[in-house]
């Protein structure tokens, strides 16, 4: 009998399922239910019979059996302790055992005999502890800002914790904020105003950005390695330091408030990076399939629009999404050069709505929906170009 | 022959090259040296619009004459600080229209009257009035005078243009107690910001390289802080920590492990006794970095995900047949493998985060104790107004960040290339 891995895997083993239940808890507090203590100590002592009673059982009875059967058993007295109001609330706690023991069943006095098995234990349930902490950090902020949105100041400052949505109400009741700041605060012209922006950034950091990271792939001249070394240098200047002589520049062509302001800055400011992409994979391609087009009488432009782009397509759409998700989340430049709502983008209506303490949060919290959703969305469409185009791009963020 | 082709290639590379160099130029380059221009100015976010003169017309009747108008210009030099030379003046009167009286600087020639003003100081201020009457005794229309605007034109300096240079700026930035106070407060946030960051990074490219049930969701949604836009994380966040009504102060307070709400992001100090000691931990910055740290790490773990793959499997099937724990493996095999990305990641991000500008300003403005650097160029620039001690902070930015990249390249540039 080795107690050490048997301690290891009780201690372990319990806390991760008071944690788990701790969140939950947290979780259906935030749902309205009055619940007040987190009964730590107990529940731990709980957890720790459990695990205690399972190893000991082991592989003995059926594991489907054991399942569902010790499931039973600890929500009952989870519940008895914890003074469990709602259906739904005990139907999680008892999903949660479940997941639990299923996660435990293969652990019996046998298994703990194999080597290094406390380091096993302890990896095993960190890599459990790390899914749940990252999902819940991550998470629970896009939760918040999601739900807030449907909520009313009244409600929230009433009673902060409850964050349900109450889709019995109207559904105008419910969407009421959305039609807000629509109406009242004219956001629908701001999603046109970043949609030009950030497509227009696109489109025109392309068409500098493919002739320029050609000629630093392929050709000879004088000054290469200077230029292909500065790209990455003058990348590393933040916006911070430009700011100042841009604004006073801006200001005195009267560029300030404008849409070509901000496309022209924000162009300058990615296209070292989208060079640098474009030129490493334009590197890539074979130079025979070039000197191919070469001896059909091509001069560059036939060579970079019918050879070029079509063979690096996918580099193509990487720097696109990357540099729309720059340009569409861009807040610094568009604090400074905006200050007429008619040229306002989405970032900086937010920030305006900030500027009136008066401002509902829920509207504010709408904002930051519209905002974010199409940028999500995009990324989860396209998250293989746009994670190659992150992971080049990301000297920088 | 190869002589002409090479010729013809380097025409092509520099057209090709010629439109995006120029605009990186104009737009990056070219203010990081304004910089040092501005900062060695005495330049006041006002005085940035070029001086000009200004006129506002006003049109008064007089009471016993219909057939006369009295016309009042209400002049002025638009700047406060700039003189305005050559000053000239040009209004128009419609037909059979004729000024009384005229002021000598002026002349009235052919339904139009011109004036030379000479030279005005800054701040100057002139009602100058101008009596005009019909030829024919006919009643004068207002509307038809009040359309007609006058013009003005004269010489001023651009203040940015002038060549008056001061030191002043400069010794203001260094001189303030402050000073070595925002360079630490950069510092502690740059640092744990960064390494924060690298080791959350780290934890996490470790889990998703594991197989497990819902990999490929948990890798998207580790990207979710990085892709999603500074602004609306940000205010969420201030939602969330906010004392009076936010979800976590409510929740600590729900479940007793606080007795009153904490101000996170409003309270520069916190209190903390261990052991006996009194440690006074930087509150509302340590919040900041932790925000910081949330929103960053996904850049690192996707760098260290993509290294972590990259490792020979049979490398870690050696060392299971020497042996080797969990967490040997990892000691002795994923270290080493991933030390050299490490120390990239950890240059550059530190320069990154010593640029943060939008993340601190968005959540606490720069407020108790959390003013780095890039705030103070704002807060110079913007706040006070004062362009030109914004454009000293911002050369001292530059000049650190020199100091950072020549230290990456000498360790590391090298081999950045590799990886």
């Amino acid at each position: 009998m080795r107690y050490k891995p048997l301690l290891i895997y009780l201690f372990i083993s319990s806390i991760f399922l008071t944690l788990l239940g701790s969140i939950w808890k947290i979780m259906a507090t935030l749902q309205g239910l009055n619940l007040t203590n987190i009964n730590f100590n107990i529940n731990f002592l709980l957890a720790f019979l459990l695990s205690f009673t399972l190893i000991f059982i082991g592989k003995k009875i059926n594991q489907l059996i054991k399942i569902i059967i010790f499931s039973a058993i600890f929500t009952t007295i989870y519940i008895f302790i914890n003074e469990g109001t709602s259906i739904w609330y005990n139907a999680g706690v008892f999903l949660i055992s479940l997941f639990f023991i299923n996660r435990v069943k293969n652990y019996d006095l046998n298994y703990l005999k194999e080597d290094f098995i406390s380091e096993k234990i302890i990896f095993d349930f960190l890599s459990l502890f790390a899914i749940v902490f990252f999902a819940f950090v991550i998470l629970f902020p896009f939760y918040l800002m999601f739900v807030t949105s449907f909520k009313t100041q009244a409600a929230l400052l009433f009673n902060p914790l409850d964050l349900s949505i109450n889709f019995t109400n109207d559904l105008m009741e419910v969407f009421k904020s959305y039609f807000v700041i629509f109406k009242t605060y004219d956001f629908g012209r701001y999603i046109y105003t970043s949609s030009i922006v950030s497509i227009g950034t696109v489109i025109i950091t392309l068409i500098f950005a493919i002739p320029a990271a050609y000629a630093v792939a392929r050709l000879n001249f004088f000054g290469k390695t200077f230029l292909s070394t500065s790209i990455l240098i003058i990348y590393m200047f933040p916006a911070i330091v430009l700011v100042i002589p841009l604004y006073t520049v801006f200001s005195q062509l009267g560029l300030r408030n404008s849409i070509e302001g901000l496309l022209i800055v924000y162009t300058a400011t990615t296209l070292p990076v989208a060079i640098y992409m474009l030129q490493g994979y334009f590197k890539s391609i074979p130079k025979e399939v070039e000197d191919a087009g070469l001896i059909d009488g091509q001069n560059w432009f036939g060579i970079i629009v019918k050879i070029i782009i079509p063979l690096s397509l996918p580099a193509i759409a990487s720097v696109a999404l990357y540099v729309f998700m720059i340009a569409w989340n861009e807040f610094l430049f568009s604090l400074m050069f905006l200050d007429n709502p008619k040229s306002f983008t989405l970032s900086r209506a937010i920030n305006h709505l900030t500027g009136d303490a008066e401002t509902p949060r829920q509207y504010l919290m709408a904002g930051s929906v519209v905002v974010t959703l199409p940028i999500l969305l995009i990324f989860v469409y396209f998250e293989k170009y746009l994670v190659s185009g992150l992971t080049a791009g990301s000297v920088k963020g | 022959m190869t002589d002409t082709l090479s010729k013809i290639e380097k025409r092509t590379a520099y057209t090709l090259l010629l439109p995006a160099v120029f605009l990186v130029f104009a737009i990056v380059l070219f203010p990081i040296f304004a910089n040092i221009w501005i900062s060695f100015k005495e330049v006041q976010l006002k005085d940035i619009r070029i001086p000009e003169p200004r006129a506002k017309k006003i049109v008064k009747s007089i009471s016993e004459d219909k057939t006369k108008l009295k016309i009042v210009y209400r002049l002025r030099n638009s700047s406060l600080i700039e003189d305005i030379n050559n000053i000239e003046f040009l209004d128009k009167l419609p037909k059979n229209i004729e000024p009384v009286d005229l002021d000598p600087r002026c002349t009235f020639k052919s339904k139009k009257i011109e004036c030379d003003f000479g030279n005005w100081k800054a701040k100057y201020k002139e009602n100058f009035e101008i009596v005009i009457r019909n030829i024919n005794n006919n009643v004068i229309d207002k509307n038809v005078i009040k359309s007609q605007k006058p013009r003005l034109s004269g010489d001023a300096d651009n203040i940015l243009l002038t060549t008056k240079f001061t030191l002043k700026n400069f010794k203001q930035v260094f001189n303030e107690n402050e000073f070595l106070d925002l360079l630490l407060t950069t510092f502690y946030f740059t640092f744990f910001g960064t390494v924060g960051a690298i080791i959350f990074g780290m934890f996490a490219a470790q889990l998703v390289n594991q197989k497990f049930y819902g990999r490929t969701f948990m890798r998207s949604i580790l990207l979710f802080p990085y892709v999603g836009p500074v602004v609306a994380l940000a205010y969420t966040w201030t939602l969330l920590l906010d004392p009076n009504s936010g979800t976590l102060n409510a929740l600590l307070v729900n479940f007793d492990i606080i007795d009153k709400p904490i101000n996170l992001l409003g309270q520069k100090y916190l209190t903390l006794n261990l052991f006996g000691f009194d440690i006074k931990l930087r509150l509302a910055l340590t919040t900041v970095i932790m925000f910081e740290i949330w929103r960053y790490f996904p850049l690192a773990f996707l760098f260290i995900l993509a290294r972590l793959q990259a490792v020979p499997k049979d490398l870690y099937e050696a060392a299971e047949v020497d042996g080797a724990g969990p967490l040997r493996k990892f000691i002795n095999i994923t270290l080493p493998q991933i030390t050299a990305i490490l120390s990239i990641l950890f240059m550059i991000r530190f320069i990154w985060n010593f640029n943060k500008f939008e993340d601190i300003f968005l959540l606490t403005g720069g407020a108790s104790g959390t003013r780095t650097l890039p705030i103070n160029v704002y807060q110079q620039g913007f706040a006070v107004s004062n362009i030109g001690m914004g454009s000293a902070v911002s050369i001292v930015i530059v000049m650190l960040l020199i100091i950072f990249m020549i230290i990456y390249f000498k360790l590391i540039g090298k081999r950045a290339n590799e990886i």
